[in-house]
């Protein structure tokens, strides 16, 4: 069964062509995670999705209905915004339980669905406070819970968690991780943050410019880019990209290799300059140049490794992915 | 701003330059408020000396009373205050929430076009206005005054709350039409008690005008029935004589709800003037 069918779906805003033929199917259950570079569309494409704009042409299917002029409220999604969006004027349960009022939902329901969700959230304690009078976390845990409370279909996330510091936002993802397999419905979610796709997502979606790059599991496309761009858009430190002949092949294709991937040896062929060292502890990003050019490699542990050094590294054949001058995988 | 703030000599001078502004400002209200107590022959003696036992007299307050139409005027000024603010806030606030909110076609251009009556008074048009309340019969009725008054309010609330609005979160109004409200509900829900600021600060403005015009009342709605206060105080202005003691009672006391209703919209202001500046 899918969740979400989109079909040749474009969106302008008067001249500016901002989603161009976008393609994507998504199953029941899966939580799918849309990448790119900021402008490229993605809130617009979750916007369409949602309702909250129409899109200029192209069909947007949530489950088997056409919902191209189906209103918001009416689609059986629930979206989390970025900067939580609570109602300013209402209290946590109030907030939670607005849109099931709107439905029409008897008392017990709403009662039960919210302490349902406040518990899966932590929230309990806080149904009363306003949410000026909730830390960061707090609020964007309650406009989840409002999303929760509605039973969607389909969970639409923008960038839900850009808002909070690193320790938060790594608590918050993994309670985003557990939720989606608690209530084993469909998500869609927004951002650009690397670590969130990678360890979130049973399906990346890779834009660019509006237009889908990728589709693919977070392994898949990690070891099997269909271009440079989504190669270079994901791991982190990003992939080395290298004119053909520096390694010494015919042809003016680009070479691709992954930092993890470049050896250090004392008789490697390629010869590069040091010109910063990273050290993390656990390992160690040098940031080298070879005429021009940086390589970054990356090294476990720690490393005796300076700036100003010369290395020697060995580019191993069956890791290079080799790219046309338009990108493309060759 | 904080830095100016602690320095102990700056605080001192804009203390000393607010207070002298306020006593300017003040200084009138003062010299009314202290002769509307005061016998006729004390006002022209020493008209800035606080009335005592000697000069003490309620005169002007008697005679105003009296007058049994003054309660009649208070509440025609009070009637057509309110009511033409509630005009002002409601329609332009919602005009200015289309305007911010909505794209459609020549959405700018009606903007501006809204915006234009700020630049043009509207008593240029006072002959046409009154040629309408003729035709439509609404002469001698305070729905005149309010009618003009709503169209005179209109273009600085619609330019004001426009900018405001703007200011709402998408992700907020967004959020409710997720949760299934109208775009009514989003109005009044969401929109409007996120501006309440600036409401507060347009109908101040608008207030102070309304209460205190002299000529509208004077040519739409003249009839002892429907006099506004401004109006109904120039019996005593006469062309040879005015009775300075009724005319300073009742200036005094037509002060006491414009104060009232600025004490509620007060709170507000502050934060509405603050806020654009702070941020
Ligand atoms: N209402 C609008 N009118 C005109 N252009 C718009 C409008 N909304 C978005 N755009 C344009 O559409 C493009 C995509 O915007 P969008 O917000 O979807 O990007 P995004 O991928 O979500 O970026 P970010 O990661 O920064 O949030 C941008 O170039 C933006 O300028
Ligand atoms: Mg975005």
């Amino acid at each position: 069964m899918t969740a979400l069918t989109l079909t040749n779906v474009n969106k302008s805003f008067g001249p500016v062509h901002v989603l161009k033929d976008i393609n994507i199917e998504i199953n029941d259950g899966e939580f799918v995670v849309f990448v790119g570079p900021s402008g490229c569309g993605k809130s617009t494409l979750l916007r369409v999705i949602a309702g909250l704009e129409d899109a200029s042409s192209g069909d947007v299917h949530i489950g088997e209905d056409l919902v191209n002029t189906t209103p918001p409220s009416k689609r059986g999604i629930a979206m989390v915004f970025q900067s939580y969006a609570l109602y300013p004027h209402l209290n946590v349960r109030k907030n939670m339980s607005l849109a099931l009022k709107q439905e029409k939902k008897s008392k017990d329901v709403i009662e039960e669905r919210v302490s349902e969700a406040s518990r899966m959230l932590d929230l309990s304690d806080y149904l009363d406070r306003y949410p000026s009078e909730l830390s960061g976390g707090q609020r964007q845990r309650v406009a989840i819970g409002r999303a929760i409370v509605r039973h969607p279909k389909l969970f639409l996330f923008d960038e839900p968690l850009s808002n909070l510091d690193a320790a938060l936002r790594m608590n918050t993802r993994i309670e985003i991780a557990n939720l989606h397999s608690a209530l084993s419905a469909s998500m869609i979610y927004v951002t650009h943050d690397q670590t969130e796709a990678m360890t979130l997502a049973d399906k990346i979606v890779v834009l660019r410019d509006g237009r889908v790059e990728q589709v693919g599991s977070p392994m898949e496309l990690y070891n099997n880019p269909t271009n440079q761009f989504v190669a270079g858009f994901l791991g982190s430190p990003a992939m080395n990209f290298l004119r053909g002949e520096l390694l010494g092949e015919q042809g003016d294709h680009t070479i691709g290799i992954r930092p993890e991937d470049l050896i250090v040896v004392p008789n490697g062929h390629l010869a590069v300059q040091v010109r910063h060292v990273e050290e993390l502890g656990g390992e160690t990003n040098v940031v080298a140049e070879v005429s021009g050019t940086p390589v970054t490699i990356r090294l476990f542990g720690q490393s005796e490794i300076r700036p100003g050094d010369t290395l020697h590294i060995d580019v191993p054949q069956e890791r290079r992915y080799r790219f046309s001058t338009t990108g493309e995988r060759l | 701003m904080n830095k100016a703030r602690s320095n102990p000599l700056n605080t001192a001078a804009m203390h000393v330059a607010l207070i002298t502004y306020t006593l300017i400002a003040l200084f009138p209200v003062f010299v009314i408020l202290i002769n509307s107590f005061k016998s006729r022959k004390a006002i022209f003696r020493d008209p800035l000396a606080l009335p005592n036992s000697e000069s003490f007299s309620l005169i002007g307050y008697q005679t105003v009373l009296k007058q049994g139409d003054f309660f009649l005027y208070f509440q025609n000024s009070f009637l057509v205050t309110v009511g033409s603010l509630f005009f002002i806030l409601l329609f332009g606030a919602m005009a200015a929430f289309a305007l911010s909110e909505y794209r459609f076609k020549g959405n700018t251009l009606m903007g501006l076009y809204l915006a234009l009556g700020i630049m043009i008074p509207i008593r240029i048009g006072t002959v046409a206005i009154l040629d309408m309340m003729v035709a439509t019969g609404l002469v001698n009725t305070l729905w005149a005054l309010i009618l003009v008054y709503t169209a005179q309010g209109l273009p600085l609330a619609v330019f004001i709350l426009s900018e405001f609005m703007r200011g709402v979160s998408d992700d907020l109004k967004n959020a409710g039409r997720i949760d299934g409200l109208s775009e009514y509900a989003i109005f009044f829900k969401l929109a409007l008690p996120l501006v309440r600021p600036a409401m507060a600060t347009v109908a101040v403005f608008n207030m102070i005008p309304i209460w205190n015009d002299l000529w509208f009342p004077l040519i739409l709605a003249p009839a002892e029935e429907t006099k506004t206060l401004t109006l109904g105080s120039q019996v005593f202005i006469g062309q040879f004589v005015t009775n300075w003691n009724a005319v300073l009672s009742a200036l005094s006391m037509a002060i006491i709800p414009v104060l009232v209703l600025y004490v509620i919209f007060s709170r507000q202001l502050i934060r509405g003037i603050t806020s654009g500046a702070v941020k």
